[in-house]
């Protein structure tokens, strides 16, 4: 069946902010549709919340609206672009949902969009819990006991009645990454879970279901086609059986210890139940735990769409599935589409692969002090490295040297405190796990402990003992080619591996000149899609120059890994030995170590030294930026100021420059990424338990210690030098308090409050630091401004996280400049205009909390933040509040607003109680801000603060009788009484503000959107030129 | 296991990859040919189609769960050696009831592991399966390949005899009588007639015609078989006389005979199709089956070229009437079934019956038998 000529305009929607569960995967997959439905001639309409994705660049669309993945801006982008059909199985539980909603409120059907990919009845099928099970049980399939529940109640009167029994897991419908479930093994943890997960389900349901912990875990991905047929496209097992997430669980491609017989179940059965839920096309993908004693299955449960299992399956086997799901989605079947990388074969094959493919998953806990590090049915996963090697050794070596840690678990000293700590999954489970076999440790033991299949102990007892294998070997290069060499491939997907000397290598180099771009590793928080953004657009940049594209990196979630975006990929981990490996065979023209985030950084000194050229800004200027002496002096050179500032390289020292600063001062050590271990201290008391806690100050590793500027305005600037020229591109402005760290403050382009004169200021300050550093390519410097002074906080010689949001705000690619002038162009040649645009743009960060129990839930110099989402309005109000809904953050429309503030703060307070009042709402105050409220006329309930006894502010939101927080603290202690009312408000999804600043825009947002001014525009529309 | 000893494999261009020898070490030659399946590797090996046969598997962990009596294909193995890159003796498995190498050693199948499979596997993809063999490093390349080169080349040898049973293997069944000659039959065919409550007749190969007919079948079935099809022209002459007096199927080998004994020519493939991923569609119905493949040789289409360009029941002349393409490989489009209506037969190039490799053709077993019912 050829292509469907009866529809010409379809809706892609992505996935919104990355969160856990949900990350650059579909920036992934929503790429590889949106590039193949223009191919086939279709007008793409996309919407997608979140700057940092490719998707978003206005040429992967026809149309690119970057609004909140909500049903009322969607219906509005609908009314307006009339699509023909939404396919919405590409853009993780987001789309999917979103689809849902238009689909229920009869949106889809006012305006005649098809659903294409998966309709309702099969993503129903596929994602209700009791309709999955009724489904299930009618065809023959078998799948863990289950009952769904809607309250505490009826789950323990189905305990009584026996219909369940413990342990059980508890699943809630619709979420992703198994969010707000978990594993209850007593009574009273199956009213704890079940409470949660009632909770964090939209539609208050939770599965609770039989355990099967301990057996295997596999996956399969399957795709079938409007012929009914279906093909496997590749198989995974979990190294950690059931009972951990598969998105926070070691796995393994292809499945390493199932025989045929047993394989082939899983693939019958994996076939059926995509037929049973009627997924019509697409890929789909299906959980299934086998036991190991008697190779019994049941199914778990399967995904109606693309997912990151997918995404693993496609960097993993070649087989790119989203491509390939939006092809089948318009109509194609799969024997009419070429296998991507054969050309020779249909796409109507299953692949078959001839190494082995490693997943790590990358956590954060060192983020949240006070989480619990053990990992459950939920996903608390970050990020995720993928590795390929001929052996299991080779390529779980591989994975491991990949994951970039900071630090390793620490390893009880007695067998039997080992032995235990492997008990439990956690982290650094494997790192264990290898010292126990290192320690001599059997495999019986540890399998007693961990119920890891022996297949994997075995191989994992070799590689502690023995080493990787790889010794005596060569290190060749392999092409990635679906089907184990029986066809010649024709993609240079490429990884190294050992063999025998004099062993071949296939990479096909040809006599063009080739850029080495490094790839930004394993997503984390503070390094995350934002730089594969900048590295997709380096290799654009560098084809489109006249070079060989070439990338190395080791994320399999990303687009940068994805062997369409470059000449020549190299799925390596970004080792100095492994890059430096990949450059002997390349002998590059020059290396990009810009736009990786600190992951390549830290290698440019290596390189360097190895001979390699680095392209754009010199390492000597990495150095001088990050070196405070150095750049201390050179700004003095250029009379610019930073913030009173010292470097301590022992304790005493650090007490000794403290008290020359004063205080509060922000402390940190030297060179770190995303603000770890970064700490405001209100006094020596606080500095001294920070020396206890964190870093042991020594020569080796300097603390840096900053004043730190209270109340004042903090400024980003994100500029492109040439040497010779440059550009500022943008100047945000943060909306949060400053203290709290960048990435994880809302932000403001144009900035909302800076005058014209400090604007040219910003400007000076920045065209100055750019040249005298000598920075070719791209520059992001922080500024604070207090008291009528601006303050240099710190300037970084390279690509920053808010490249691709000042991009999509301006209308420049921005590191797509910065390249060309990395390969000598010119900014003069380049024409770029200033922003003129009337529109404005917020970025707004966005917070894991709820997925880490026991974490505390606030904000500070350390981010924390997984991604961030992009508003863009007329105005300021109406920006911010876009970002906001878009964030998740549902400011209310009616009921009532808690308002505490500080002394300062409280004549501005009064106007927006004032304002609040004129829009409905109810004003609840403690008592000295109710006095203030009160004078100015306006009516107000007090309440009491937390030390005046109960009733007091947290109650009331425990209770739900407040619908905004809004709380500007100040200093340690009134910090500690805003951390109850935050943490309480963000348990029961209350939005909650901590600056005058940002609850001034709330309010604003709030009255905007009472006013009603909902219109919508594609960047296509607001970049036209 | 014996000690690490080193060794290498040769192939009869002259081309070497060292490795470590395990299993039975004291290596010899035969064709080298490679499998592209993740499991059943134990299948494979006791599958007599790959009789005369070195393996390589392409998948890189072989041996990782161990060996079973249920995986036997036969009562023995067949393949004479295994190249491998990286073998395993695990026995952790419940299902396990030994370690690979163990059984490799115990049933004189010469191993080699640590072998760059994937070279292997691209030179003979680009120049062909060829002779070859699997040595210990204290052989010189001279005399090794002096040894190969005593070896008789796969086309034209007849290994079809030599697997065949020297006296006939009954199983009860109530239902229709299948009697097969066997020229190798796996067991996951017979297992396939089993379930479906057949009586099955297993004669040996070289049974004349006369015997076949007096064992009263229902159904006719030719099996699968290692070698040349052009070799073993007592049994094509066989199925020549049996064919159009009972309902007839094959299977593989089976299916080049029935080829052959119409009037139909057969050729080999450059590196033939071994493995658990080939797409074949069934051209009656329009269904794409992931397939189960172990072949060398094919059939030749109408026009006298190895490939049929387009998805369509393309038909032959035959001494028993037109015989019609039912099956096509996607992968290279060489012909993967045939139905010949007038002589109710019907044949597939592949492995409906799986074992090892994908079930999505085992209803095929059904269509046999309704021609069964219609004789």
């Amino acid at each position: 069946m050829p292509k469907r000529e009866d529809i010409k305009r379809i809706m892609v929607v992505g996935s919104g902010p990355v969160v856990i569960g949900q990350a650059a995967e579909f920036d992934y997959s929503g790429v590889q549709a949106c590039k193949v439905l223009l191919e086939e001639g279709y007008e793409v309409v996309l919407v997608n919340s979140n700057p940092a994705t490719i998707m978003t660049d206005p040429e992967f669309a026809t149309r690119t609206y970057v609004e909140p993945l909500l049903p009322g801006p969607v219906a509005a982008i609908i009314e307006k672009e009339r699509p023909d059909a939404l396919l919405p199985t590409l853009g993780g539980q987001t789309a999917l949902n979103l689809a849902m909603d238009l689909s229920a409120d009869g949106t889809l059907e006012k305006f005649g969009v098809e659903l294409i990919g998966a309709n309702r009845d099969a993503i129903i099928r596929g994602e209700d819990r009791e309709v999955f099970r009724q489904v299930m049980t009618e065809a023959g399939i078998r799948i863990p006991w289950s009952i769904t529940v809607e309250s505490v109640e009826q789950a323990l009167k189905e305990l009584d009645e026996g219909d369940a029994s413990l342990p059980a897991i508890i699943r809630p419908a619709f979420t992703m990454g198994g969010q707000g479930g978990g594993i209850a093994e007593t009574r009273d943890e199956l009213i704890e879970v079940v409470s949660k997960g009632i909770a964090a389900s939209p539609i208050g349901q939770v599965l609770v279901e039989e355990s099967v912990i301990g057996w295997g875990e596999f996956e399969l991905e399957v795709m079938r086609d409007r012929n009914d047929n279906v093909v496997i496209i590749c198989s995974i097992e979990n190294v950690d059986p059931m009972g951990v997430h598969t998105g926070d669980s070691i796995t393994v491609a292809p499945a390493q210890s199932l025989t045929d017989p047993v394989y082939q179940s899983l693939r019958d059965i994996a076939i059926a139940v995509i037929r049973e839920v009627g997924v019509e096309t697409g890929g789909s993908n299906v959980q299934f735990a086998v036991n190991p004693a008697d190779g019994e299955i049941v199914v778990i449960e399967m995904n109606p769409r693309v997912s990151r299992s997918s995404a693993l399956a496609s960097k993993a086997t070649g087989f790119p599935i989203a491509k390939m799901a939006a092809k089948l989605a318009v109509g194609y079947a799969l024997e009419e589409i070429p296998n991507d990388i054969t050309r020779a074969t249909p796409a109507s094959f299953e692949p078959t692969i001839d190494y082995v493919v490693t997943k790590i998953p990358r956590f954060a806990f060192e983020k949240f002090p006070g989480a619990d590090e053990k990992l459950s049915t939920y996903m608390q996963s970050v990020g995720e490295v993928m590795s390929i090697g001929r052996t299991f050794r080779e390529s779980f070596a591989k994975a491991l040297a990949s994951r970039e840690l900071d630090s390793r678990p620490e390893v009880p000293e007695s067998d039997n405190g080992l032995l235990n700590a492997i008990a439990t999954p956690t982290p650094g489970r494997i790192d264990l796990v290898l010292a126990a076999f290192e320690r001599g440790l059997t495999v019986e033991q540890v399998h007693e402990q961990a119920k890891i299949d022996p297949w994997f102990l075995r191989e994992l007892e070799l590689l502690a003992t023995d080493g990787d294998g790889t010794g005596g070997l060569e290190r060749i290069y392999n092409s990635v080619d679906t089907c184990a060499a029986e066809f010649e491939a024709a993609t240079p997907y490429y990884y190294s591996s050992h063999e025998p000397e004099g062993s071949p290598s296939e990479i096909r180099r040809g006599e063009k000149e080739s850029v080495v771009i490094l790839g930004a590793g394993p997503n984390r928080i503070g390094q995350g899609i934002e730089f594969d953004y900048c590295c997709v657009h380096a290799a654009m940049t560098a084809r489109e120059c006249g070079r060989d594209a070439v990338m190395v990196n080791c994320n399999p979630e990303t687009v940068s890994t994805d062997y369409d975006t470059s000449d020549r990929l190299y799925f390596e981990p970004l080792t100095l030995e492994h890059v430096l490996a990949v450059c002997e065979k390349e002998q590059p023209e020059g290396v990009i170590v810009m736009f990786g985030g600190q992951t390549p950084l830290k290698l440019a000194e290596g390189l360097k030294e190895a001979g390699i050229n680095l392209l754009g800004t010199p390492v000597e200027a990495i150095d001088a930026a990050e070196d405070r002496g150095k750049f201390g002096a050179l700004i003095d050179r250029l009379g610019i100021k930073p913030p009173p500032y010292g470097t301590a390289l022992s304790a005493a020292e650090a007490e000794e420059i403290a008290a020359g600063i004063g205080y509060p001062l922000l402390v940190r050590p030297s060179f770190v990424l995303g603000g770890r271990a970064m700490e405001i201290c209100y006094s020596t008391g606080d500095l001294k338990a920070y020396l206890d806690r964190h870093v042991k100050a020594s020569p080796e590793h300097p603390l840096l210690l900053d004043r730190f500027l209270e109340n004042a305005i903090e400024v980003d600037v994100d500029a492109l030098c040439d040497g010779e020229e440059v550009f500022v591109a943008g100047i945000m402005q943060h909306v949060e308090e400053a203290g709290v760290h960048s990435g994880d403050s809302a932000c403001v382009l144009p900035p909302m409050s800076i005058g014209q004169e400090m604007i040219d200021e910003i400007k000076q300050a920045t065209t100055a630091i750019a040249l005298e550093l000598g920075v070719i390519g791209l520059i992001n410097i922080q500024y604070a401004l207090a008291g009528g002074e601006l303050y240099v906080i710190e300037a970084n010689p390279r690509a920053s996280r808010t490249v691709p949001f000042v991009s999509k705000a301006i209308g420049i690619p921005l590191a797509k400049v910065a390249t060309r002038i990395m390969l000598g162009q010119k900014l003069a040649d380049q024409d770029l205009p200033e922003f003129t645009g009337d529109h404005v743009s917020v970025k707004e960060a966005v917070l894991p909390f709820s997925r880490f129990q026991g974490a505390d839930s606030v904000l500070g110099p350390e981010m924390k933040s997984t991604g961030e989402v992009i508003g863009i309005g007329p105005d300021f109000p109406t920006a911010f509040g876009k970002a906001q809904a878009a964030a998740g953050v549902s400011l209310p429309e009616s009921g009532a607003v808690f308002i505490s503030v500080t002394d300062t703060d409280k004549a501005a307070a009064t106007q927006l109680a004032a304002q609040l009042h004129d829009l409905g709402f109810e004003i609840l105050a403690t008592t000295g801000t109710a006095q203030a409220i009160s004078r100015m006329g306006t009516p107000v309930r007090a309440i009491n603060k937390i030390a005046e006894g109960s009733p007091h502010v947290v109650d009331m939101i425990e209770e739900q009788h407040c619908d905004l927080v809004i709380n500007t603290p100040t200093g340690s202690g009134a910090r500690a009484d805003g951390y109850e009312i935050r943490s309480a408000a963000i348990r029961h999804g209350i939005p909650s503000v901590t600056t005058l600043t940002g609850a001034s825009a709330a309010v604003r947002a709030m009255a905007a959107r009472a006013n009603g001014s909902g219109e919508v525009k594609s960047l296509q529309e607001l970049h036209a030129r | 296991m014996s000690e690490a000893t080193a060794g290498y494999v040769l192939l009869e261009d002259g081309s070497r990859f060292d490795g470590i020898l395990c299993g039975a070490t004291e290596g010899g030659v035969g064709e080298v040919v490679f499998n592209t399946a993740m499991t059943g590797y134990q299948e494979a090996v006791t599958d007599p189609s790959y009789a005369g046969q070195i393996i390589t598997f392409t998948y890189t962990m072989i041996g990782n769960y161990g060996v079973s009596a249920g995986a036997m294909e036969s009562g023995a193995a067949h393949a004479r050696g295994v190249i491998m890159r990286d073998a395993r003796n695990n026995s952790d498995a419940a299902s396990a009831e030994g370690g690979w190498l163990d059984w490799l050693e115990a049933n004189g199948v010469w191993a080699i592991t640590g072998v760059n499979t994937r070279a292997l596997v691209r030179h003979i993809r680009d120049k062909g399966a060829m002779r070859g063999g699997i040595f210990p490093a204290s052989l010189s390349t001279g005399d090794a390949m002096a040894r190969i080169e005593a070896e008789p080349t796969m086309a034209g040898s007849d290994f079809a005899s030599q697997v065949s049973p020297e006296a006939p293997i009954e199983h009860d069944g109530s239902g229709p009588h299948v009697v097969a000659l066997d020229t190798g039959i796996k067991a996951s065919i017979v297992n396939q007639f089993l379930e479906r409550d057949c009586r099955v007749t297993l004669l040996p190969c070289l049974t004349p015609a006369e015997e076949v007919m007096a064992r009263e079948p229902d159904l006719l079935f030719l099996a699968n078989g290692p070698g040349d099809p052009a070799a073993v022209s007592a049994v094509t002459e066989t199925v020549r006389e049996l064919i159009g007096t009972r309902p007839m199927v094959g299977i593989c080998l089976g299916h080049q005979l029935l080829s052959r004994a119409v009037g139909l020519e057969t050729f080999k493939l450059p590196f033939g199709h071994r493995g658990s991923n080939h797409p074949v569609k069934d051209l009656e119905t329009g269904v794409i089956e992931i397939t189960s493949q172990n072949h060398g040789f094919a059939v030749v289409g109408p026009d006298g070229k190895g490939t049929i360009e387009n998805d369509e029941p393309v038909r032959w002349q035959t001494g028993h009437g037109e015989a019609v393409l039912s099956h096509i490989n996607l992968y290279d489009r060489t012909v993967e079934g045939l139905r010949l209506p007038d002589a109710k037969a019907m044949t597939v190039q592949h492995h409906p019956e799986a074992g090892p490799g994908p079930r999505d053709a085992r209803h095929l077993f059904d269509r046999f038998l309704d021609l069964a019912k219609e004789g």
